[in-house]
C-alpha cells in the first residue's frame, strides 16, 4: 500500500495559501483612531499618513467670529479630482481632530456640519486626493468656549 | 434607543441634496456637572448614509463635532421612491437607523 505522499503535500500547500488569502481584505478603511487621540497637527498628519500641502481648490467657509464656540458652522467644498475624503481639524481643542468623512463614487465631495472650537484659533479643512493630502485653513474667533460652561 | 432624527431631502437636477440633524447628547468626556463629577464621554463615532443599498458617505467622528450633530451632502442620483437611509453608532456601542422616501 502506497501513502500518496505528494498529494497530501499539495493539498497542504493549497489549504496553507487559502488560509492567507483574507488578508487581502484587511486593507479596507479602518477608523483612524490614532489620529482621533492625537493632541497635535503633526501627530494627526502621521495618524493620517502625509502632510498636507496648501491648496486653493478647497473652498472652506466659516463664521470669522463665532458667538458660542459649541455650534460653529463649517462648511467644506474640495474642487481636486479624486477627493475620497476630507477632514475638519481645529488647531487648540483638546484633540483637535473632528470628524473624517469619505466620498465614494458618485458624491459631491462637499459636506456642512458644526463643531465645538474651545477657544480662537485656525481651523484646518484636510482633503485627501490620489492618496495625497491638501490643505486650507481658516481664523475663527469665539467669544464663549465650545466646552460646557 | 435614542430619539429619532430628522432627515430632509430634495431632488434637483439629479442631484440629491440631504439634510440630516441627529438627537444626540455628543459628550466630550471632559465637562464637569454641577457636583464637579466629570460627564462621561458619549458621542457618536460613525455615521453611514446610504441612498437605497448604496452607501453614498461614511463619516468618522470625534467628540468635537456639536451636540444635535447637523449633516449636509449631495449625492448624484436619486428618484422618487427612493430610500435614503442615515445610520449612526456612537461610543457606548448605541446606534440608531433612520430613513426616508424621496418625494
Amino acid at each position: 500500500m502506497h501513502f500518496p505522499r505528494r498529494s497530501f503535500l499539495t493539498l497542504l500547500t493549497l489549504g496553507a495559501a487559502a488560509a492567507l488569502w483574507p488578508l487581502r481584505a484587511l486593507a479596507a478603511w479602518v477608523r483612524p483612531d490614532a489620529a482621533f487621540a492625537a493632541k497635535t497637527l503633526d501627530e494627526i498628519y502621521a495618524g493620517l499618513g502625509g502632510t498636507p500641502e496648501p491648496s486653493s481648490e478647497i473652498t472652506f467657509l466659516s463664521p470669522e467670529i463665532a458667538e458660542n464656540g459649541a455650534v460653529v458652522p463649517v462648511n467644506i467644498t474640495s474642487k481636486i479630482a479624486g477627493t475620497d475624503q476630507i477632514a475638519i481639524l481645529v488647531e487648540m481643542n483638546p484633540n483637535p481632530l473632528a470628524a473624517v468623512f469619505n466620498f465614494p463614487e458618485g458624491t459631491d465631495t462637499a459636506v456642512q456640519t458644526r463643531v465645538k472650537v474651545a477657544q480662537t484659533c485656525k481651523l484646518h479643512a484636510l482633503v485627501r486626493a490620489n492618496g495625497k493630502w491638501y490643505s486650507t485653513s481658516r481664523e475663527t474667533k469665539v467669544t464663549l468656549g465650545g466646552c460646557g460652561g | 434607543m435614542a430619539n429619532p432624527m430628522r432627515i430632509r431631502a430634495t431632488t434637483t437636477n439629479g442631484v440629491t441634496e440631504v439634510k440630516a440633524l441627529m438627537s444626540h447628547p455628543m459628550e466630550t468626556g471632559l465637562r464637569k456637572d454641577s457636583a464637579g463629577v466629570a460627564v462621561p464621554a458619549h458621542y457618536i463615532q460613525q455615521v453611514q448614509a446610504k441612498h437605497n443599498d448604496k452607501v453614498v458617505l461614511a463619516a468618522e467622528w470625534g467628540p468635537a463635532v456639536s451636540q444635535n450633530p447637523f449633516l449636509q451632502f449631495r449625492f448624484n442620483g436619486g428618484a422618487a421612491g427612493d430610500k435614503v437611509s442615515i445610520q449612526w453608532t456612537d461610543s457606548t456601542g448605541d446606534s440608531r437607523t433612520d430613513e426616508i422616501v424621496l418625494a
